[in-house]
């Protein structure tokens, strides 16, 4: 099996069992548990941890109030480890494809991390709080290859530290989040521009690292906090945005809202053989900088043969992960996410397919299923919002 | 949950309610729409085809998944539900008024469970 979770297997697994049934002890309880349960979450397991595929709303209300009002996230499935040290930025810039050598205290830059072919081990936050001391975010599926990878590849002064089981974030998106934090907290403390951040603001008297940065298109904000805090801060927020539309959103309603902004997901639109360029992720990349792992393989490797496109289905249905992609019978790629979007109200996908084989506009066909269904190229993101 | 108690019950999740005149209805039970969550797309057999018990007479697509409709009798389905096909969300909000086909030269099928039973199969299974 491969190490990636599809979300959508899990609720799939036999025609309506029960979710509880496949729960292991192993998977983790995050400090928000008690939440989910509160907030009537079908809880499920993914990537390890049980987590809400929705709550009592569901995917399409919660995807709607993220959109024009406010939804509330418990990502704290998401790995955090500290870099510190003397070497670690000079570790950092050979473990990233992209170059952080030039960020500010305060700033967050999205990277790849590739392996020595090129291909992506996984996508990843990373968080400057001051000169050598940084804080990675990355993917729950991804957790512990990650910390292992970054372990066995730093070297110097640099100590690695994985603050994963101690930390919870909570993330609150949408065009009514900014409103919503300013009841709790003195807004001067808040990070200004997207992809900041602040260390130590008091959000309901309860310390938190807020960052400008989200994974639903919309503006809004990532709480990290002590465990301890979480379900007390999740309270907070809630009682805050009750009447400013606010509502708790699944896992389901964060993929949707992913999709519809045209964002990647790790183990979809990337793994360890998709290279960041062939996944529309070159700006990523800088080949300019110093040698970093999986650089000579991408230049070696030339300009990228597939391309990731947008397709809006014209016919009736879902194209999911896996379909294959035709253009005038001949099968040019795979499907690597699709879904219903609530907000455009069009079935959607993004796929990979053979480089510069089609351009916005051009008709395909996809075998979703057995049938084929057709649908338009179209540029991403499939939404885009109106930020002020 | 809500059951029905004139209706008949598959394992599978379907519905079937008998007419006076051998025609049946059928659809998608109270606890398969709370499973699949918000649905987004029916697709479904033509009219005059004829199904044995147990057939896939369509699928239900959902943000989250994608299920086989197994028909509960056997068969030949008269009519289909069009305004479904346009307003599939109905299932979601009234499972029990919302037939997908309905079926002519339907015998009883022994196999399937009254709203007592199928209560008593739901809390087993769960």
């Amino acid at each position: 099996m491969v190490d990636t979770v599809k979300w959508e297997y899990y609720t799939f697994y036999s025609r309506f069992g029960n979710n509880e049934r496949r729960m292991m002890v192993l998977d983790i309880k995050t400090p928000l548990y008690d939440m989910h349960l509160k907030y009537e979450g079908k809880v499920v397991p993914f990537a390890g941890h049980l987590l809400p595929i929705q709550y009592g709303s569901g995917i399409t209300a919660e995807h709607m109030a993220v959109r024009t009002a406010a939804g509330i996230f418990d990502v704290s499935h998401m790995g955090e480890i500290v870099l510190k040290g003397p070497d670690a930025l000079k570790n950092i810039q050979y473990l990233m494809t992209n170059d952080c050598a030039n960020m500010a205290d305060g700033q967050v830059r999205y990277s790849p991390m590739c392996n020595e072919n090129g291909g992506v081990i996984d996508d990843l936050l990373i968080y400057k709080k001051r000169d050598n001391d940084y804080l990675l975010v990355v993917n729950a599926a991804n957790h512990d290859k990650d910390a292992a990878w970054i372990k066995s590849h730093t070297s110097g002064d640099c100590v690695f530290e994985d603050i994963s089981a101690n930390t919870a974030q909570i993330a609150l998106q949408g065009p009514k989040a900014l409103e919503i934090i300013a009841k709790l907290t003195d807004v001067e403390t808040l990070p200004v521009k997207y992809y900041s951040f602040t260390d130590g603001v008091l959000v309901g008297g309860l310390e938190c690292l807020v960052s400008r940065t989200g994974y639903t298109g919309e503006d809004g904000y990532e709480l990290y906090t002590a465990n301890e805090n979480a379900a007390e801060l999740w309270e907070k927020l809630m009682a805050a945005g009750s009447d400013l539309g606010l509502i708790p959103c699944g896992l389901g309603a964060r993929d949707t809202l992913r999709l519809e902004a045209g964002m990647p997901l790790y183990g979809h639109e990337m793994d360890e053989v998709i290279t960041p360029f062939e996944t529309g992720l070159g700006f990523f990349v800088k080949m300019a900088k110093d040698d970093f792992i999986g650089k000579a393989a991408l230049q070696a490797k030339g300009e990228p043969k597939r391309e990731r496109i947008g397709l809006e289905l014209t016919d009736r249905g879902i194209a999911r992960s896996d379909d294959n992609v035709f253009l005038g019978g001949v099968k040019i790629g795979t499907v690597t996410s699709g879904t219903m979007c609530p907000f455009i109200k069009k079935a959607v996908a993004m796929a990979l397919v053979t480089r510069s084989g089609v351009t916005p506009g051009d008709v395909v066909e996809l075998d979703v299923r057995g049938r084929k269904l057709k649908a338009a190229v179209v540029k991403l993101p499939f939404y885009k919002a109106n930020k002020a | 949950m809500k059951l029905p108690e004139d209706l008949f019950f598959s394992k599978t999740h379907e519905w079937v309610r008998y007419e006076q005149d051998g025609t049946a209805f059928i659809g998608l039970t109270d606890h398969a729409q709370e499973a699949l969550g918000d649905v987004a797309f029916i697709n479904l057999c033509d009219e005059g085809e004829s199904f044995e018990f147990g057939d896939v007479i369509g699928d239900i697509e959902s943000i989250k998944a994608v299920t086989d409709v197994y028909t509960p009798v056997s068969g030949t389905v008269t009519h289909v539900n069009d305004e479904l096909l346009d307003a599939p969300e109905k299932i979601n909000s009234d499972p029990y008024g919302s037939w997908l086909v309905e079926f002519e030269g339907v015998a009883r099928n022994e196999e399937l469970l009254d709203a007592e039973g199928y209560e008593k199969f739901l809390a087993e299974t769960e």
